[in-house]
């Protein structure tokens, strides 16, 4: 509509201007934790990640090369090297005292208490001289500021998912996915069948069972949890992968009805009577016509199930999650580190996203239906 | 057995199981029990129509009823029985255990908090978002940028923002966000301009919009109430006759009600904001402050939940006539007359079923709660509370007792819902 409301450049400045601001803030958190989860525990813990995009400059304790390694040239011992080892790093300042950290500027010679001399260049190159053999095991500790570029790792993945020390991710993807497939795929094709009974066949009853579709909609699944614990238990199911199938099955139903039902009743009439009239049989008409036709909404219904289901935390934790901790899924297990693990961001972080990545994933590939799933589903 | 693979014959099975049931009960129906063929070929026809959208709804229905209607009552029956006392009837001794907690006053005075705030700010920045993006040409874009959050777990978001929130030690550099920005606040000109005048202003405004709203709903109420009344004021009979108005006069004397004592306690929290002495230069621990801690975890919901208002409130308005919109262009109207006179009230349908929906979701919030303070420092709400007596505390009782209370808070929606879809389906 902007075309015809007279708009003013000045207005559509502004205009450009206040989206970008608001899609900054709203992407602005989201980053802050991929941007985390590429950065080491040090990193993170020193300096707020929007600083990791520019290059920042760091104080950090490094030490020279061990006494092994020292040579002699024209009677002086010298200990020489590069404390970035190549990598695209300016010194700026180096002390050698953690009282006083900036001291010295790069270029400068510092003399050390035993009488022995240190360069440091611009570069990280130091070289260290002295009279006498450096004795001891361990190189002298120093205090270099620099300029580092911004450096990410994607080490805290490979950790996450493929090192037992991991906290489990890896075994949690899996349970998570097998929690969601299930749940997504029974529930669409229960819920076809009685979207099709509810939108073309004639039966007394029928607008009751809409409007109890309808309010069922808005009942708080914080009410089943008891009734349903008791119920499985008493059918020995206990908490396990059935139960949580199952439960998922029965919150979904409404939502997959109320969108299903919606959809193929505006299916055009004409298709469905001229099949009655040529003798085929209801079922023939939904799995040969309604079913095929009904295609975006289904597809809209199955990743609104697939985001609860893989998103979920509470229906698992109460009708999935045992004692033994076995069938763990990943929400529960990001829960769990937070409360474990809280100031490990570079943990937290990748775990996050490894469990956001999926939806996000589905999310991008199919937002149409998705959107168009939201529009058909809010009760109008 | 893999879990995995039991997953993939679950699947086999469930799918498979669901396809032969159909499959073969409509069989049954059509060849075994009423035959379409013999002496009572017709009869059967007509009998098997009337069973077969049984068929048809039979699984679905158990699934309703079993995991949804039956609990509704199961946990009445709960929430009256004490499970210590082997489930004896104990009237209504849970909700008075309930209400004699001061945590559950808590919880519930935070839901409304909850209720009253990320409605309405996620309707108005979805609103401002849908009418914005509409406007240019990479709205597309910018939109899925904005309604990617509903993609994200209550649990993810949950980590993502308590990075946001974070404190470090004031000698060190933070790395939340917000205490990095709260640390460049030192109570000079520009915290003050920052932190009291633009935020007091804020809220100055935001009273005048409810003070607003306040008149013309009474001033609404005092026209509907003399018109009528001066109308039948010989009859007796017309004042019962005039009976959906009258309803309506209370609802807009209780509503403009609301929005007067809002507006007034709005300017308190303005003056409460001018006064206020923050302390500048500490980093604060934003979870453990009262108040501002539920707040900041319903900006949570309120990032989740913009991008699907923007949304549905973007299909709405693409949806408004546009001669309606040139109408007012043609008679001269600003482009905010526009928003708010042409557009805003032609898609006030689409915001009350936004805001509704965006309710329900709010009353029913556990996990961001539950992941980043698991309702310490008075953050409680409802659903986590529930939890809480459910399965730590043990008590059935007082957990299912809550569970009603949600879903007493739940109902009123409940029957508009269904009250409107009846109508449609008129």
């Amino acid at each position: 509509m902007g075309s015809i409301a007279g708009t003013r450049s000045g207005l559509v400045w502004i205009t450009h201007l206040s989206v970008l601001f608001l899609v900054l803030l709203w992407i602005f958190p989201t980053v802050g934790l991929l941007v985390s989860s590429f950065r080491t525990a040090d990193q993170i813990s020193t300096s707020g990640w929007w600083r990791s995009l520019a290059p920042s400059e760091q104080t950090q304790t490094v030490r020279t090369g061990e006494p092994s390694v020292q040579r002699l040239e024209n009677g002086t011992y010298v200990i020489d090297g590069d404390f970035f080892e190549g990598a695209d790093a300016t010194v700026s300042s180096f002390g050698i005292t953690s009282r006083d950290v900036n001291a010295f500027d790069a270029g400068e010679t510092a003399t050390l208490r035993d009488g022995s001399t240190i360069t440091i260049g611009a570069d990280g190159t130091y070289r260290m001289e002295s009279a006498e053999e450096f004795d001891g095991r361990r190189g002298q500790r120093l205090f270099v500021t620099a300029e580092t570029p911004p450096e990410f790792t994607t080490g805290n993945y490979g950790d996450m998912l493929f090192s037992d020390r991991s906290a489990n991710m890896g075994k949690a993807f899996l349970n998570t996915l097998t929690v969601t497939i299930p749940a997504t795929i029974i529930p669409i094709l229960v819920a076809a069948f009685a979207a099709y009974a509810l939108a073309w066949m004639e039966f007394p009853g029928r607008a009751l069972l809409v409007a109890l579709v309808v309010a069922l909609l808005v009942v708080p699944l914080q009410l089943a949890l008891i009734p349903l614990l008791k119920f499985h238990n008493a059918i020995d199911i206990g908490k396990g992968y059935l139960g949580v199938w199952m439960a998922h099955t029965g919150f979904g139903m409404p939502l997959a009805i109320y969108l299903l039902r919606n959809y193929m009743v505006g299916l055009p009439r004409d298709v469905i009577e001229n099949a009655r009239v040529d003798g085929a049989t209801e079922f023939q008409i939904f799995t040969k016509i309604v079913l095929p036709l009904s295609f975006p909404a289904l597809a809209s219904f199955a990743i609104f199930q697939f985001l609860w289901t893989w998103n979920d935390l509470l229906v698992a934790k109460v009708f999935l999650i045992d004692a033994t901790g076995e069938t763990t899924v990943m929400t529960n297990q990001i829960v769990e580190l937070m409360g474990t693990r809280g100031g490990n961001w570079e943990i937290l972080a990748t775990a996050a996203f490894v469990s956001i990545a999926v939806p996000l994933l589905v999310f991008f590939a199919m937002q149409k239906y998705l959107v168009r799933g939201l529009l058909a589903g809010s009760v109008k | 057995m893999h879990p995995a693979l039991q997953g993939l014959m679950t699947i086999i099975v469930g799918v498979g199981g669901c396809v032969a049931y159909f499959y073969f009960s409509n069989q049954f129906l059509d060849r075994v029990l009423f035959p379409a063929r013999g002496p009572n070929a017709g009869r059967n026809i007509n009998r098997a129509n009337i069973v077969r959208p049984w068929l048809f709804l039979f699984p679905a229905l158990l699934a309703l009823g079993l995991y949804l209607a039956y609990p509704v009552f199961e946990t009445l029956r709960l929430s009256l029985t004490d499970r210590d006392a082997g489930g004896a009837f104990v009237g209504l001794d849970n909700y008075r255990q309930m209400a004699a907690e001061p945590k559950f006053w808590e919880a519930l005075k935070n839901n409304f908090l909850w209720l009253l705030i990320v409605p309405a700010a996620s309707t108005a920045f979805g609103l401002l978002a849908a009418q914005l993006t509409d406007r240019i040409s990479w709205g597309n874009i910018a939109k899925s940028l904005i309604f990617m959050p509903m993609a994200i777990s209550f649990v993810g978001a949950a980590v993502i923002w308590k990075l946001v929130y974070d404190t470090r030690p004031a000698d060190q550099d933070q790395i939340g966000v917000l205490n990095a920005v709260w640390m460049m606040f030192d109570g000079g000109i520009g915290s003050i301009v920052m932190l009291k005048i633009v935020p007091a202003l804020f809220v100055l405004a935001l009273a005048a919009a409810f003070g607003w709203m306040a008149r013309i709903l009474v001033a609404g109420a005092m026209v509907a109430r003399t018109n009528p009344a001066g109308a039948v004021a010989t009859s007796p009979q017309g004042a019962v006759a005039s009976g959906t108005p009258s309803s309506r006069r209370v609802l807009r004397w209780i509503v403009g009600g609301v929005c007067a004592l809002l507006a007034l306690w709005l300017l308190w929290s303005a003056l409460g904001i001018v006064t206020a002495s923050p302390p500048y230069g500490e980093p604060q621990t934003w979870l453990t402050l009262p108040f501002w801690n539920s707040i900041l975890l319903m900006v949570v919901l309120i990032w989740i939940q913009t991008g699907f208002a923007m949304v549905i409130l973007s299909a709405a308005l693409r949806g408004i006539p546009e001669e309606t919109i040139e109408a007012a262009i043609l008679d001269g109207a600003s482009p905010l007359q526009i928003f708010f006179k042409i557009k805003v009230p032609q898609i006030m349908g689409t915001v009350v079923v936004v805001w509704t929906t965006i309710t329900i979701v709010v009353l029913k919030v556990f996990d961001i709660v539950f992941a980043m303070t698991n309702g310490q420092w008075e953050t409680q709400v409802l659903a986590n509370y529930m939890f809480d007596k459910l399965f730590r505390a043990n008590d059935w009782g007082v957990g299912s007792a809550s569970a009603m209370v949600i879903m007493l808070l739940v109902t009123p929606i409940l029957v508009w819902n269904v009250y409107s879809v009846r109508k449609e389906m008129r």
